[in-house]
């Protein structure tokens, strides 16, 4: 053994090649200059591809009229803004429909996956069903179920449904009455902000008092009444100052008022209720790592269930969820490209669609496309890493 | 993001492609192949519509049949790629398929920055409006404030929106994929309108549960040249897919058919004898056989008879001739002569 070991550590130096710190540097060089030169090569064949097949190439596309309307935007636009302009409205509405996507999704699937796990056999059962169906159905139909076989069976705007005083549902979506917001209502949103600082102050309070002296105080439901009595009360002290305008029948549609297209609820329905069917099971996984002795530790020191799932059980579980969860945030995202089979117009539908065919532009518009949905994964996920890194175990 | 993929896979093959000289390498592309890859739409009756057997049939449909029996002398060797709005245009310059015959308007964008080619047209249109009978409209200027179905992707989409502001109205714009889906949504009432080309919304209307519930209204509010393109670069098989269209048009002027085309190359005709490659330029100069267009006729017929047989009085369309007429009966359709 002794001559081969001295070939290593006494002959002071080995040979360039034969040091492996060295080679896996030189192989890993090699290999980044390979892809770099792969890519040079696709940018450059693909520019002169281009040119010789007469296709204009640029973004000077952006900055020309879009002579085209789209059914919802968040901020102004109509025919005369520029194609430029058709990429934020689409951007936007597609983080509209990923937001609320996102927040829907969180909620049922949380209530979906504690209710697996319920002792009751019917609700644990129905949500098994729940998490069954909707899991293994693909998203595109159930799209299309919500948009043409539950919506478009809405009647139409002349014989709409009345929920309630002003709210309209028909086959164009659901109307809602739209504040109108008179002098003096600025008051009403400083009592708002005025009441949010007070309950913060109250909840570390209560937090405090609970530490020192362990008596428990509701800061939560205290804060949330605190709220609405500050602001009922300065709103009616300032004289009412908000009106509604009601949607009414005119023409053809209903006119004024909030509409909610039903393109954006389907996909919304859609949307949520699939991704919930896998946070669902996201949570109770996580539910169910929690070792069964947190429970039975905490209930045997008298706290109710509901206590032990909010402080024991859950963020414990949370650790296991977020991960996982991460990932069906990206997935919603993603799948809210779907919006284009029925018309919502997002992102795709907007840009990589009739904005790519109005100007031809295919290669700048499929790039600034996918740009989008990577930056907007990349943030997603470095935002859940970092609620990840809080919420994980911090050992002592 | 299927549609998604397939744009951004077909914008991928226009970088990965080799940048070998585009010139006249089509033709030897078909003919090595053995049949024309040709991109119609997703289905409209009278222009590109497969039938229950799975044949697909249509004006444009029959552009294709006759560049194939003008390059390869059997109507038959085509392969179709049904293709939406959306989708046309890249397909053409990735070189999915050789030539685009799906209604598709001749613009000056499209024929200038698109590295694509219209090689005619084989159908002029107008924009137009399709109403429900039941809302009692006569004209599209009581239309302010409708929604509008449209499909994603078209020069309709423009149309639209210069002529509700132009005539101060608003509309809702609802835009989907598919006419398919338009025509659903119609259905449904989730607009007011359906607005696309003239002749789609009579292919459009008999798709209806119930076809007598709509109506189009009288006002076309756009020129719509409706042609085949090809990409740019290859003037070769522009110059077949042109001429392949005079063929028909030029066949219809002479009175020959599909029926009567054997008999008549036997006359003594001189421009007969010329179009069948008896005499005259044959078919040297677009590189195919003499017959080339003998055989457009034999095979698929002359542009009269492709018109009757899928939009006019011998289809469920039943569309007037009207400016699609010959020259000589007062429409629009005028081939150079073949000499």
């Amino acid at each position: 053994m002794m001559p081969e070991d001295n070939k290593y550590s006494a002959n002071s130096k080995p040979k360039f090649w034969n040091d492996p710190e060295k080679r896996s540097l030189l192989f890993q060089v090699l290999m980044v200059g390979t892809v770099i030169l792969f890519a040079l090569y696709i940018i450059n064949n693909t520019m002169n591809n281009l040119e010789s097949r007469g296709i204009s190439t640029g973004f000077g596309f952006l900055s020309q009229n879009a002579g085209f309307d789209i059914l919802l935007t968040l901020i102004p636009f109509d025919a005369t803004y520029s194609f430029g302009r058709t990429f934020f409205v689409g951007l936007l509405n597609t983080m509209l429909v990923s937001f609320l996507g996102v927040i829907l999704a969180t909620i049922l699937g949380f209530i979906i996956g504690v209710a697996r796990l319920s002792h009751n056999w019917l609700i644990s059962r129905m949500a098994s069903v729940y998490v069954e169906t909707f899991r293994n159905i693909p998203l595109l139909l159930q799209i299309f179920f919500w948009y043409f076989a539950v919506l478009q069976l809405l009647p139409s705007p002349r014989e709409s449904i009345e929920l309630f005083d002003g709210v309209q549902l028909n086959v164009r979506g659901l109307y809602f009455p739209a504040p109108i917001t008179g002098d003096g209502f600025g008051w009403v949103v400083i009592a708002f902000f005025a009441s949010l600082v007070m309950s913060v102050f109250m909840i570390r309070w209560a937090k405090k008092r609970q530490d020192e002296t362990g008596q428990f105080f509701p800061a939560y439901w205290a804060s949330f009444g605190l709220v609405i009595v500050l602001c009922g009360l300065t709103y009616l002290a300032s004289g009412s100052p908000l009106t509604w305008e009601y949607p009414e029948l005119k023409g053809f549609n209903f006119k004024g008022g909030i509409n909610v297209i039903p393109e954006l609820s389907a996909l919304l329905l859609a949307l949520s209720i699939y991704t919930a069917a896998f946070i669902a099971e996201i949570v109770r996984s996580g539910i169910e790592a929690v070792d069964k002795g947190q429970t039975e530790a905490s209930s045997a020191l008298g706290l109710p269930r509901s206590r032990t799932l909010r402080l024991v059980v859950i963020p414990q579980a949370m650790r296991v969820v977020i991960p996982p969860l991460t990932s069906q945030y990206l997935n919603l995202i993603k799948n809210s490209s779907l919006a284009t089979a029925i018309g919502y117009p997002d992102l795709v539908s907007v840009f990589a669609g009739t904005t790519l065919n109005q100007t031809g532009q295919a290669i700048e518009v499929i790039a600034m496309t996918m740009a989008v949905y990577l930056t907007l994964s990349l943030l997603v996920s470095l935002f859940m890493n970092w609620y990840n890194k809080r919420m994980a175990l911090v050992e002592r | 993001m299927k549609k998604l993929g397939i744009i951004a896979a077909a914008a991928m093959s226009i970088s990965v492609a080799q940048s070998a000289s585009a010139e006249d390498v089509t033709l030897k592309g078909v003919q090595d192949r053995g049949f024309v890859q040709c991109g119609v739409s997703t289905g409209l009756p009278g222009f590109s519509n497969p039938d229950e057997k799975g044949n697909w049939t249509g004006m444009d449909v029959d552009v294709c049949r006759a560049v194939a029996a003008a390059t390869l002398g059997d109507a038959t060797k085509v392969k179709y790629t049904p293709l939406t709005a959306k989708e046309r245009f890249t397909a053409l310059q990735s070189g999915e398929i050789d030539v685009l015959s799906r209604n598709t308007t001749w613009t000056q964008t499209r024929d200038t920055s698109l590295g694509l080619n219209f090689a005619g047209v084989n159908y002029y249109d107008g924009q137009g409006f399709m109403v429900s009978k039941s809302l009692g409209v006569k004209s599209a200027l009581e239309l302010d404030g409708a929604a509008v179905c449209i499909q994603a992707g078209t020069t309709t989409e423009l149309n639209l929106a210069d002529y509700f502001r132009q005539n101060n109205m608003k509309y809702q714009p609802v835009v989907f994929d598919t006419s398919d889906q338009t025509v659903k949504g119609f259905e449904a009432g989730r607009c007011d309108i359906l607005t696309s080309d003239a002749s789609q919304l009579y292919a459009l209307r008999i798709k209806l549960a119930n076809p007598d519930s709509a109506m189009v209204l009288p006002e076309i509010i756009s020129k719509e040249p409706l042609g085949p393109v090809v990409r740019q670069g290859d003037d070769q098989w522009f110059n077949i897919v042109k001429w392949s269209m005079n063929a028909l048009i030029n066949a219809e002027e002479l009175g020959l058919t599909s029926a009567n085309v054997d008999e008549q190359k036997m006359g003594d005709n001189p421009a007969v004898r010329r179009f069948v490659g008896l005499d005259g330029p044959k078919g040297k100069g677009l590189g195919l056989a003499d017959d080339w267009a003998y055989q457009i006729v034999k095979q698929v017929g002359s542009y009269g008879e492709v018109f009757e047989r899928n939009v006019g009085g011998d289809s469920a369309l039943n569309i007037e001739r009207g400016v699609n007429a010959l020259w000589s009966k007062g429409g629009f359709m005028y081939a150079p002569p073949m000499r």
